[in-house]
């Protein structure tokens, strides 16, 4: 638990709840068509790389993932209403309807997005890190890749320009061993996917367990403090997905033992363990704070439906500058 | 300040050179533009002007060159990221097309990209089926982009100038044919061709002929030709693929009634197609004959000179269009 405050420690337990809570109210108004379009995809299971690893940034420094980003988005800061709005596609959506739920993106907190081609945000991170070393900002990028992303060509290039331009990002692999339906070990020949650093000469901070954001944090921290001063670093984060690829995905509920499995040491729950370990008196904190959760979402969700539609104007502007 | 006569490569240099030491954000990128002095000799000396923080070699990643420069622009920089040739750009195309033109829009103008991806375009000699293309109509298919390819020194630069200062995207052609050639340059730091604006590049009066890029110059060349016979063709530069000045060409064709497109790229779905388009859609009454278009053959360009000459354009199927429609 090293460095961090009992107050920080519950700031990362809340945060981890409250995304818990958003994905779960997700799926249900998914299934009840609040919620449209044919992708949703949930990061229940993936809380602890998320929020271990934000935890070790500063508010200057910057996030981009793919497509799985609603806990991305909650963990860097961005207003959970008008997320919950950009879901049911308003014109209060942080991306004012147009996006959806893939294309989630706050600037004012330096959340740069989710990216809904495999891979494609890689380059545009790389470009953000140049932007820091270019201007000597001494900001850092922290970008998510899935395991999956690691096969395609966005990721050899973007890591290696990474590498050749010593810019300051943390890849951050989220290997929750499935890219949709593929196993690792049938997409991967080096399933070890850390290694791939060593390759292109960037610093391997190896594997964590990434259901334990104390682990993930006490990680990330060295990345992003070598980062700043060096280069490019790269961590891989063990974790699990509880739900489908995307909301349509049916093959998952035949991983059940799997599931059970990390389910055991789900990251709230390994959370809440560190806690009363430090404070066997906690419990009532953690009650309150999940009450508090479902009330933030029960909230954000009341002013996502009062919300007005996009309309004309919005279909037609922010084309150009 | 006086005009001063350049080939279009120089042109294109004093452009860039002097946007990147009006404004400390630009900076290129791109495959040997440095020690190399860039596959086309457009960055020459910058290495040693501006030194390695502005003037960046890249490896082999036209995926990475294109997104990279997404990501810097969003992020505040002002890249102008070269690609070899335009035939590259194809590897780079998801970048392109979903990142450089879609993420103002998609994330509701939270973003700008103000970058410049410059290409060098266009069929060489005998550079064979992948090394010849000419594109740009794929790429102005897009909402988000800017698309423009000048047709002469002048005009390189003010265009391109004008590429880097906007705020927007643009993918910039230039044809690598045109490079050598030499034509009046404005000296002015502050000589800057809008967006958008094309040019009538010779006043006519029978038939309008609209072009771009290389196709200006066989236009031009035609319509000289024509004149001999009594013809008075106004040639149309729209410069720019988009925005496409459609009033300037509708002007144009109020006056002659008759069309014909030249192009460089490929018939089906084409710039071509475009014009013809747009011309029935809003002339229609005006019309005094169908829309001529000049463009390659529909085929992959070969190795063999003569039948690669075969498929292209040329100033005799210029000619031979023109009276057609007249
Ligand atoms: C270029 C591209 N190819 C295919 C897809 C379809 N697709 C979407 S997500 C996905 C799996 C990606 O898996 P991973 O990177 O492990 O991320 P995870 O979903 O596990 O978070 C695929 C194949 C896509 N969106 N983009
Ligand atoms: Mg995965």
């Amino acid at each position: 638990m090293a460095d961090l405050t009992k107050e920080q420690l519950l700031e990362m337990y809340r945060q981890m709840v409250l995304i818990r809570r958003f994905e779960e109210r997700c799926e249900e108004l998914y299934a009840q068509r609040k919620i449209g379009g044919v992708y949703l995809h949930l990061y229940n299971g993936q809380e602890g790389t998320g929020v271990g690893s934000m935890f070790a940034l500063k508010p200057s420094d910057h996030v981009i993932t793919a497509y799985r980003d609603h806990g991305i988005g909650i963990a860097k800061g961005a207003d959970v209403n008008r997320l919950m709005a950009e879901m049911f596609g308003k014109r209060t959506g942080v991306s004012g309807g147009k996006g959806g739920s893939m294309h989630l993106a706050d600037r004012s907190v330096n959340f740069w997005g989710g990216y809904a081609i495999v891979g494609g945000h890689l380059p545009l991170a790389a470009g953000i890190a140049l932007k820091s070393k270019y201007n000597d900002d001494k900001e850092v990028v922290l970008s998510f890749i899935g395991d999956g992303a690691t096969n395609n060509g966005y990721f050899h290039e973007s890591l290696n320009l990474s590498a050749v331009w010593d810019l300051p990002v943390v890849w951050l692999i989220e290997n929750n061993l499935y890219g949709m339906g593929t196993p690792v070990e049938v997409s991967t020949g080096q399933p070890e996917l850390h290694k791939r650093a060593i390759a292109y000469g960037i610093k391997d901070f190896g594997r964590v367990d990434g259901m334990d954001p104390l682990a993930v944090y006490a990680v990330a921290k060295e990345a992003v403090a070598y980062a700043r001063e060096h280069g490019p670093a790269l961590i891989e984060s063990i974790t699990y997905r509880y739900k489908g690829h995307g909301v349509s995905d049916r093959l998952y509920q035949r991983r059940e033992q799997e599931m059970a499995l990390y389910k055991a040491r789900d990251p709230l729950t390994v959370m809440e363990d560190h806690l009363k370990q430090l404070d066997p008196g906690v419990e009532s904190a953690l009650a309150a704070i999940d009450a508090a959760a479902r009330e933030t979402v029960e909230a954000a969700i009341r002013y996502a439906e009062e919300s007005p539609d996009p309309t004309y104007d919005d279909l037609i502007n922010h084309i150009y500058a | 300040m006086a005009d001063k006569v350049l080939p279009m490569r120089e042109a294109l240099r004093n452009a860039l050179r002097e946007e990147m030491i009006r404004d400390e954000r630009v900076y290129v990128m791109g495959q040997e533009v440095g020690a190399w002095d860039g596959t086309h000799k457009v960055t020459r000396g910058f290495l040693e002007e501006f030194g390695a923080r502005r003037v960046r070699d890249t490896p082999i990643s036209e995926m990475v060159i294109a997104g990279a420069a997404v990501g810097s622009a969003m992020a505040g920089l002002r890249p102008v990221a070269e690609i070899m040739t335009i035939n590259f750009a194809f590897v780079g195309m998801d970048a392109i097309i979903n990142h450089m033109a879609k993420v103002r829009y998609m994330f509701n103008g939270q973003f700008k990209v103000p970058m410049v991806l410059r290409c060098a375009t266009g069929w060489g000699n005998q550079a064979t089926a992948t090394h010849s293309h000419t594109p740009e109509p794929i790429f102005a298919h897009f909402p988000g982009l800017y698309v423009g390819m000048p047709s002469n020194a002048r005009d390189a630069k003010g265009m391109l100038k004008a590429a880097i200062r906007d705020d927007n995207p643009v993918l910039f052609s230039e044809v690598i044919a045109l490079y050598p050639k030499p034509g009046p340059v404005p000296e002015d730091p502050d000589f800057v061709l809008p967006i958008g604006k094309g040019d009538i590049k010779r006043p006519g009066k029978d038939v309008t002929i609209v072009s771009f890029g290389r196709g200006v110059e066989w236009s031009l060349d035609a319509a000289a030709a024509l004149e001999k016979e009594g013809v008075d063709c106004e040639v149309v530069d729209v410069r720019w693929l988009r925005p496409l000045d459609t009033a300037l060409i509708f002007e144009s064709f109020k006056k002659t009634n008759r069309c014909v497109v030249v192009e460089e790229s490929l018939p089906y779905y084409s710039f071509g197609s475009e014009i013809a388009a747009q011309i029935q859609e809003h002339m229609f009454d005006y019309m005094d004959a169908p829309v001529k278009r000049v463009s390659a053959m529909d085929v992959p360009l070969p190795y063999a000179r003569d039948i690669e000459l075969m498929a292209l354009p040329n100033v005799q199927k210029v000619i031979a269009a023109v009276k057609e429609v007249i």
